[in-house]
């Protein structure tokens, strides 16, 4: 009994850890999540598709790309395509986080997997790196607020959209860069960081020039992560553990 | 059911299976060479630097300004104070070069 009782209050620890941890991101995307709303509803989405397909995709710029070629009426094979590429950089995210979270049950794991957003793996590989388990109850924590307030701040958007005051002066549209710095920022004690930077810096800004969005993304990380793997190993400090 | 549900169905499907595929593929092989434990710890700095680096395209002294006092912040605070620092400059600086 006495064990439950402190295994129940370290999971409810664990929780409010993560709500802890989600507030940043909660911050931060709520303008895009109300932004994606009042778009949709002006591309032709009614309030319920708006609220479905964050609630079902929940991928904010993969649905800004989606309404934006729902609008222009682009064929729908097309527009479901796009939203996969833009969506492809979570193939590395999902290689990467399989390593912390493969003990858990198949139904968390999947659960986890459908929550796994750029700040839900940034967040969970920080906290595998200090050498804290990233259980199941914790990730929850981080990424179930973010989820909720996404959906229904989408919504709300879709519902009140007319509404919104300039966002050029409150800064909406560069947020996320601030955000993501920030979170890149927080990996740099790890080895090869600023060589992978660079690599991925450099790389995805030409493919952007070239190619085009949304592949710079994919072109620019895998610059960054075959740089990690051809360089030798002693430079990556794998093997040996913090 | 409307041509958007579709769209929106199928745009989920595809998203999940960018979530799961890289877990899905990796975990078919039973032993992680060093190189590829390599390549996945750099994915973070990798994939998300991608997130922020085209934007600097585009960026004036407004933008640039936050980002250097986010990465100062860094040196010290949490992301929640790198954050807000950044904003707070970001909007405060475009009241005045817009």
């Amino acid at each position: 009994m006495v064990a439950e009782a402190i295994s129940e209050g370290s999971a409810k620890s664990d929780f409010w850890d993560g709500v802890r941890l989600s507030m940043p991101v909660v911050v931060a995307s709520a303008p895009f999540a109300v932004l994606f709303g009042a778009l949709a509803v002006d591309n032709g989405f009614s309030v319920l598709e708006a609220f479905l397909m964050s609630a079902t995709i929940y991928g904010g710029a993969s649905q800004m790309v989606g309404i934006e070629l729902f609008g222009q009426h682009v064929a729908p094979w097309l527009i479901v395509l796009s939203i996969f590429a833009v969506n492809f950089r979570h193939v590395l995210y999902s290689a990467g986080i399989g390593r912390r979270i493969a003990h858990w049950p198949l139904l968390q794991q999947a659960v986890g997997y459908f929550i796994l957003t750029d700040p839900q793996f940034a967040i969970a590989e920080a906290r595998a790196e200090s050498g804290r388990p990233v259980g199941f109850v914790w990730y929850l924590g981080l990424g179930l607020p973010v989820y909720l307030f996404w959906v229904i701040e989408s919504a709300l958007g879709a519902l009140f959209g007319k509404m919104i005051p300039d966002t050029h002066a409150l800064g909406i549209d560069f947020l996320l860069p601030i955000y993501f710095l920030g979170l890149v920022l927080g990996f740099r004690k790890r080895p090869l960081w600023a060589p992978v930077v660079a690599a991925s810096a450099i790389a995805s800004i030409i493919a952007y020039r070239t190619v085009g969005s949304p592949w710079h993304v994919s072109i620019g990380a895998v610059a960054g992560i075959l740089l990690a793997v051809i360089l030798p190993p002693h430079h990556s400090g794998v093997g040996k553990r913090p | 059911m409307s041509t958007t549900f579709w769209i929106i169905l199928a745009g989920a499907v595809a998203t999940y299976l960018t979530r799961v595929g890289g877990h899905l593929v990796i975990s078919r092989f039973e032993n992680i060479h060093p190189r590829v434990e390599a390549g996945l710890n750099a994915v973070p700095a990798a994939v998300l630097t991608t997130l922020v680096a085209p934007e600097l395209l585009h960026a004036g002294p407004a933008e640039w300004a936050a980002l250097a006092v986010t990465a100062l912040v860094s040196l010290r605070g949490g992301l929640m104070a790198m954050f807000l620092a950044g904003a707070a400059v970001l909007i405060l600086a475009r009241q005045f070069v817009g």
